[in-house]
């Protein structure tokens, strides 16, 4: 296998005008001819089906909800980013390409970075026009807030719900597509592979989560925008239905998987509370603008947080990191965290939280105030956990919540198999190791919106397919290769639920291959997943058939994939004796804690072949080269 | 013109129908229920005020001809009222085929849940009424033009002057959710002027109420005689 | 806590449905309504029988999936929270709990307490958008938007389409929804030149769905988690109107 990344020549501001130029052109006339598939109607696929769509291709948009509305995008919160510099603070878009190469701790590629700057200022264009009722200043124009730690107010928001309102915007846009009849949408379908024809992706095959029936797609380019795998540890911020299986299934067909053990955990989420639970929720980051972290001095302090008196907190942020405090990046502060409950300072019933206090702020601001910035915050937390974060002091812990890593791509978002295209959090391609706060709308809107577009129709304008429809042999084994799969998972009718084993991976990968990781945890985990995904086999039970709607079946392939793909993610960890962003090993760290970075072994894209069932994947290597940001240690002291 | 048909067609073009043709009844309710009051300054004010609705217009029209106007007009009205109140409940019972174990209790309010049963209440009363007092074919004593006679006479039955309060009083909780309902469905809506239109709606109501019941009741208690 | 739960379920669309009664043992407060479920059905899976099918996904309120009729109340007893965020803090030791679908002619039960909601994506087909082609749009500053206007606009965009407004009304009408829509894009400048055709085909779509009329009851404002006004509704009924009169004829 061959990365050709396709980076262009030329300064790299000019590269993504050059290429644009360089790319054929599909005859107009001719797109209606095209059929084009999108997996995922999130961000990046609604974006991108509506623009093939008006385009003129002929489009199938594909989506498990009941409403392409639906996708997770939907819950983000916080904001986009886009280099407009409307408040005059010295931002640009060099600068949002060097804060995310840096932020993204020197693993990500520059030409693609410089490009996601440089459309970043299209996207709030676009998305004003749809009518996405952004926030605003009294005068009119739109307002903006620095966010994650940036030194640079750039993040445009829409409330607490921005992903829903840029979501809502694409899905509107979408829908007239559909009106238009130039996408055809196919909600509650789950694709469960991508098939080859002649080494080109040429179709997919999905089931209807209704009926049940296993269908065959046949296209002549494939586009994967199915989101992020977070939900590998079960307990993440990311919505139940999020998954790998799409990603899974196309890297067994050929498509490396870069960087998988790259993923994110969010500082500021609420600590679990019992077995029970579902999902983790995450509270907006903004919340540590003005709360302070802290916990006490005092191992198994049994005191109500109020009674500590002040010499007995430790503030440690603010003590470790004097200039940055309670905004240190995520990783860090999410490292910071989990230092402090393994040392046994946690606060809470389960001692599995840090504080997060708005006392000093409320006695600074008045309640009134705070009330005023945070209140639909402190109105969600109250709703989980029964407390009142007005009067004690809310309880945070980190959780799992963006997948850097995915399917490799080369400049033109295209995978390494030829006319299998990935857009979105799917894909590796912007954030390195580690991704800044509201970037990843961003990244989504822009391959969506502007990029893939234009990739595609060179994909698809150098021509060389011969036409196939869906009942091609391949197709047909395929759809056959689904049933028995389906039917495998029925027939074992054995005693644990799928949820069951879902928490035992996800136990297993939070504890080695969660926010720091060691070679001993990690080859740990490596001897004892294989097991759980034998004992899935044997003895998981989802009951119901394959003909009717069967949610537990469902649930079940995407645990049978995430059972395969923890694996992965665990050898990729391994097999980077590094640390850099969200991967932290602890046998390389400085002398203070810090993630070291070894830049001349590890500055590379780790892309994962798959080599069959039976054999371990085959790693391959695309160099990274920085000629315009100046590799150096990140410091936030 | 294809636009009125299309909002002819929808559910939100019958029911502003149903508020314009409220109106046109709110009005006239109105005006009959100050007419009525005329009853407490004696027998001749009450009379003239009855051959008064007779004489409107002239000489610009001829005798009784505004009141016949008005009467098409009326007529015509209740008429839509009623046939797109029944259209849209029959929309309203194909859109839940299948009703819940256990209806959604959520604060609706005792007026706007009886709307229907309300309307046709009120549709019943008003064609007794007309029998009662235009017409008088089932009044006891009927005198044509002795306003002030007939009404005194007809309450005293007290079974009759019961029938009527409780009719108006159905008429006022037709009307104090119909008249808010009004503004809502012809868009009177200003986030600063909101908040009065249940005021107003319950000014209209309890005043309609209040006035037309005062005279059956007057009667009852011997205060009109 | 222990609860006594009555539940509906229905194997699919075009079968008869019924209530089942389900015991839920040591039920922790601290559990979402749906995690309450979760249980329910994990000790069904054990023991061999058929999981209750219902819809959900992000869990937190955003995404619109979730929602059930609990006690007569779409999304619980709880006001501006969706059936994903209600905690069992709301209930008791002892409590019976009734568990219906969303009762709609244009969202039939396809499992269940699931329902086929695709009926709100089809009146957002007929014109719940602004006609933007990608990459044609001028600067985001260029036009100002009032404050006021854009918090209006968002006030309406917060809709998550979960159908509880449907749900509760005594009519089985869309019209929360659709006016939230027809809101949403009126408030802004950049929906104006589609917003008096938006509302004659929006209105037409969501009738010809066989959504019911409103009669302006209100229970929907009472019921949606979002706290969507039915001074939405007031603002649809005025375009609306003018449209009828004319208003943007020339489209
Ligand atoms: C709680 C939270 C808050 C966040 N806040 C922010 C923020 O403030 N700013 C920011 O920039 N980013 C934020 N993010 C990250 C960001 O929301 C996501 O990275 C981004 O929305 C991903 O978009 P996407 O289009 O790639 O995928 P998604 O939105 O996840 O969409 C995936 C789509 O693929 C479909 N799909 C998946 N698998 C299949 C399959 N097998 N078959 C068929 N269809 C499939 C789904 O139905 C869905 O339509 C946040 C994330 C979380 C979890
Ligand atoms: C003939 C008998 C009548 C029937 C069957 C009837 C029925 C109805 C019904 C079903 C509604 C709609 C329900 C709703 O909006 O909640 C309604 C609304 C209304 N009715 Fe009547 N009604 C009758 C007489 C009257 C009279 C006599 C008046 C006035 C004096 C009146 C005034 C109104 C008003 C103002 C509305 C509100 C319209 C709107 O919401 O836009 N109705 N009526
Ligand atoms: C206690 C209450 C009422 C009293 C005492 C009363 C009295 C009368 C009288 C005396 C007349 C005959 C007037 C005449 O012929 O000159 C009359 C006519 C009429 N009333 Fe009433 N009325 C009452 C309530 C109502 C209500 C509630 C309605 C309608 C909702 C109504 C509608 C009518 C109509 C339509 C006529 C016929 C007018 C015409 O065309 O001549 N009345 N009423
Ligand atoms: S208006 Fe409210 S209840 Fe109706 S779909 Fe939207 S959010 Fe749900
Ligand atoms: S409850 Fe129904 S009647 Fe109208 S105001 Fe709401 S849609
Ligand atoms: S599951 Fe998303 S709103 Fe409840």
């Amino acid at each position: 296998m061959e990365l050709r990344s396709k980076i262009p020549s030329g300064p790299i501001h000019e590269k993504w005008e050059t290429h644009r130029f360089d790319m054929k052109l599909v005859n107009p006339a001719n797109k209606r001819k095209y059929d084009i598939v999108v997996v995922g109607s999130g961000l990046a696929g609604a974006s991108a089906a509506a623009t093939l769509g008006e385009l003129g291709y002929q489009v199938d948009c594909f989506c498990f909800q009941d409403s392409p509305r639906r996708a997770h995008s939907i819950a983000a919160q916080g904001g986009i980013n886009a280099a407009k510099n409307y408040q005059n603070d010295g931002d640009s878009v060099y600068r949002l390409f060097y804060d995310t190469v840096k932020g993204g701790d020197f693993r990500s590629r520059e030409a693609n970075v410089h490009r996601l700057a440089e459309i970043s200022l299209a996207i709030i264009d676009q998305c004003v026009a749809q009518g996405v009722p952004f926030a605003r200043e009294y005068g009119g124009l739109l307002a903006n807030r620095s966010f994650g730690g940036a030194q640079v107010s750039r993040t445009f928001y829409a409330r607490g719900q921005t992903g829903q309102q840029l979501l809502i915007g694409a899905y509107q846009a979408l829908e007239r597509q559909v009106a238009a009849g130039t996408v055809t949408m196919h909600a509650r379908s789950e694709m469960l592979d991508v098939v080859l024809i002649d080494g080109r992706a040429r179709g997919i095959v999905v089931r209807d989560l209704v009926t049940g029936a296993v269908r065959s797609h046949a296209a002549d380019a494939v586009v994967l925008a199915t989101g992020g795998y977070a939900n590998a540890f079960f307990l993440s911020t990311n919505a139940k239905g999020c998954n790998v299986t799409a990603t899974w299934r196309a890297y067994k067909r050929g498509a490396a998987f870069a960087n998988p053990c790259f993923t994110q955990i969010h500082p500021t989420c609420i600590p679990q509370s019992g077995d029970y639970q579902s999902k983790l929720t995450l509270m907006s980051e903004s919340l540590r603008n003005d709360g302070r972290i802290w916990v006490p001095t005092k191992q198994g302090e049994s005191r109500r947080a109020a009674d500590i008196p002040e010499g007995e907190r430790d503030y440690y942020l603010e003590r470790m990191y004097p200039s940055f405090g309670n905004l240190t990046p995520r990783d860090v502060a999410s490292r910071r965290a989990k230092e402090m409950v393994d040392n046994g300072l946690g606060v809470g019933q389960e001692r599995n939280g840090v504080y997060l206090d708005f006392r000093d702020a409320i006695g600074r601001l008045g309640r009134d105030e705070i009330a005023e910035r945070y209140g639909n915050l402190f109105d969600m937390y109250q709703q989980i956990t029964g407390e009142n974060p007005y009067e004690v002091p809310m309880r945070i812990y980190p959780a799992p919540h963006y997948a850097m890593g995915g399917l490799w791509v080369d400049y033109n978002l295209m995978s390494t198999v030829p006319g299998l295209h990935v857009i979105g959090e799917a894909n590796f391609s912007d954030h390195g190791a580690n991704r800044l706060g509201a970037s990843a709308l961003m990244q989504g809107l822009a391959d969506g919106y502007f990029i893939l577009p234009y990739t595609i129709g060179d994909y698809l304008a150098r021509g060389g397919f011969r036409p196939v429809t869906s009942s091609h042999p391949e197709f047909v084994a395929a759809e056959r290769a689904v049933d028995h799969t389906v039917q495998r998972l029925l027939d074992v009718n054995g005693a644990r639920t799928v949820d069951s084993f879902h928490r035992e991976l996800g136990k297993i990968l939070w504890d080695h291959c969660g926010m720091a990781r060691t070679r001993a945890g990690l080859e740990d985990a490596i001897a004892r997943i294989p097991a759980v995904r034998e004992e899935f086999w044997q003895n998981v039970r989802v009951g119901g058939t394959g003909q009717e709607l069967n949610q537990e079946l469902e649930k079940a392939g995407r645990v049978a994939d995430f059972l395969e793909f923890g694996e992965v993610m665990c050898r990729d960890a391994l097999h980077r004796e590094e640390s850099c962003g969200g991967h932290f090993r602890e046998e390389h760290q400085t002398d203070d804690g810090e993630a070291r970075r070894d830049d001349e072994a590890f500055a590379y894209v780790a892309a994962w072949e798959y080599a069959g069932a039976e054999r371990d994947p085959v790693l391959h290597k695309e160099p990274l080269t920085f000629e315009n940001v100046a590799l150096a240690q990140r410091s936030y002291k | 013109m294809r636009h009125v048909v299309t909002l002819y067609r929808s559910s939100v073009g019958k029911k502003v129908i149903m508020a314009v043709t409220g109106v046109v009844w709110v009005g006239y309710v109105i005006a009959h229920m100050m007419g009525n009051l005329k009853a407490f300054q004696g027998a001749e004010r009450i009379d003239a005020y009855g051959e008064f609705l007779r004489e409107v217009g002239v000489p610009l029209f001829g005798h009784g001809e505004v009141l016949l106007l008005a009467r098409v007009v009326l007529i015509i009205s209740i008429g839509l009222h009623v046939l797109c109140a029944w259209q849209l409940t029959r929309m309203s019972q194909v859109a839940r085929p299948v009703s819940y174990r256990q209806a959604p209790h959520l604060e609706l309010s005792y007026a706007s849940r009886t709307m229907r049963w309300g309307g046709v209440m009120i549709a019943l009363f008003v064609i007794f009424h007309l029998m009662h007092f235009t017409i008088g074919n089932i009044h006891p004593d009927f005198v044509p033009g002795g306003v002030y006679h007939n009404l005194v006479a007809g309450f005293q039955s007290w079974p009759i002057a019961i029938v009527y309060i409780v009719a108006v009083g159905a008429l006022g909780f037709h009307l104090y959710h119909g008249v808010w309902s009004t503004f809502q469905t012809l868009g009177a809506n200003h986030p600063t002027y909101n908040r009065y239109r249940r005021w107003v709606a319950a000014v209209i109501a309890v005043a309609v109420f209040a006035g037309f019941a005062s005279v059956p009741a007057a009667v009852l208690a011997g205060i009109l005689r | 806590m222990n609860l006594t739960l009555h539940v509906w379920r229905q194997p699919d669309r075009s079968a008869a449905g019924a209530f089942e009664r389900y015991e839920a043992r040591d039920i922790s407060e601290h559990m979402s309504f749906l995690e309450m479920l979760d249980v329910v059905n994990g000790q069904l899976i054990e023991a061999g029988r058929i999981p209750i099918a219902f819809e959900h996904d992000c869990r937190e309120g955003i995404c619109g999936a979730c929602g059930v009729l609990i006690n007569g109340e779409p999304h619980g007893p709880k006001r501006l929270v969706t059936t994903c965020q209600l905690h069992m803090r709301s209930f008791h030791h002892g409590d019976e709990i009734w568990v219906e679908p969303w009762r709609a002619r244009a969202f039939p039960v396809l499992r269940d307490l699931i329902v086929d909601r695709s009926s709100f994506d089809r009146v957002i087909q007929a014109g719940g958008y602004v006609s933007v082609r990608t990459g044609s749009a001028p600067d985001a500053n260029a036009t100002p938007v009032p404050k006021r206007h854009a918090d209006r606009a968002m006030d309406a965009a917060a809709c998550i389409g979960c159908g509880a407004c449907v749900a509760a009304c005594p009519n089985g009408s869309a019209m929360l929804f659709t006016a939230a829509k027809i809101t949403h894009l009126g408030s802004v400048p950049q929906g104006q030149p589609e917003r008096y055709g938006r509302v004659l085909d929006m209105v037409a779509r969501m009738d010809a769905e066989l959504f019911g009329s409103c009669t302006n009851h209100g229970a929907c404002e009472t019921a949606c988690p979002k706290g969507i006004s039915i001074d939405f509704i007031a603002q649809l009924n005025w375009d609306l109107i003018r449209a009828g009169l004319g208003a943007g004829a020339e489209r």
